[in-house]
């Protein structure tokens, strides 16, 4: 797998989803995503950039263009700081929520991207990863 | 403080959304279209959806809480204009909008919100026909 273009976003309060919407919008256009490809990647990144800021009060956000073989993709890596999840598992199932939100998150992101990845650990943060190939698949 | 305007034409309220709406603003929006309904006696909320590129599940919970709560004030909200890829996404999301009445275009959208209050207005009349018959 070749990186071959990266940037770090920060995200700390609510006004900065918006511009890292745009963000993930630029880096999608750049490597020709058709549109639809492009609204569930930047959907899928508006859901867990919410989850970070409600349950870690934000985090960090790298994003890539990557290839493999002859893909290229959008990848992006949500890292927070935040309590954890304590059963992942749970978490992935669909209606599942510990907080006021309807329980779509995980799984419905999940369902919008070609590869998902969550990793927790209690009391040190979450890190999620999301791939999202050109022709999305 | 930014606010999406809203619009009063005859018996119904007017909405285009033309931003990326962050959260702030849309719960401005839901409060100010609330407050608008009591305050005019609206019997209707369009809100055009064409220009906005992104609904999230927060966004579609805005959209669903404004229908429910216009609907307990007496009005019903047509959602018009939905991009083509927001409606995939949306789905494969999880998020249906139940209870949300939505139309291809605003015309379309006012002939519906046409047709439920003139539904309304029928029944009313033909309620009040038939407490003349019985009286």
């Amino acid at each position: 797998m070749i990186v071959m273009s990266k940037d770090t976003m920060q995200i700390v309060r609510e006004q900065d989803v918006v511009p890292f919407r745009n963000r993930v919008r630029e880096f999608s256009t750049k490597i020709g995503m058709s549109l639809v490809n492009q609204t569930k990647l930047i959907t899928a990144a508006s859901e867990l950039v919410r989850n970070m800021l409600k349950y870690a009060g934000g985090g960090k956000v790298l994003l890539e263009i990557i290839s493999k073989n002859t893909q290229t993709g959008v990848r992006l890596t949500f890292t927070d700081e935040g309590p954890g999840i304590a059963d992942v598992q749970q978490a992935m199932r669909d209606g599942f929520s510990t907080g006021k939100s309807l329980g779509l998150g995980l799984p419905g992101t999940k369902r919008l991207v070609n590869e998902f990845d969550i990793k927790s650990i209690v009391g040190e943060g979450t890190t999620v990863t999301i791939i999202h190939w050109k022709n999305g698949r | 403080m930014e606010r999406i305007p809203i619009l009063k034409m005859g018996p119904f309220l007017l909405v285009t959304i033309q931003v990326d709406l962050y959260d702030r603003l849309a719960l401005t929006l839901e409060n100010d279209l609330i407050s608008m309904v009591s305050k005019t006696g609206a019997r209707g909320v369009l809100i055009d959806i064409s220009a906005v590129s992104i609904v999230d599940s927060f966004m579609g919970r805005i959209l669903g809480n404004i229908a429910s709560m216009s609907r307990i004030m007496d009005a019903e909200t047509v959602v018009v204009g939905m991009q083509p890829a927001v409606a995939i996404t949306l789905v494969e999301l999880g998020l249906t909008l139940q209870g949300v009445y939505t139309a291809l275009n605003v015309e379309k959208g006012m002939e519906l919100l046409n047709t439920k209050i003139g539904l309304d207005l029928a029944a009313e009349e033909e309620k009040d026909e038939q407490e003349e018959e019985a009286e």
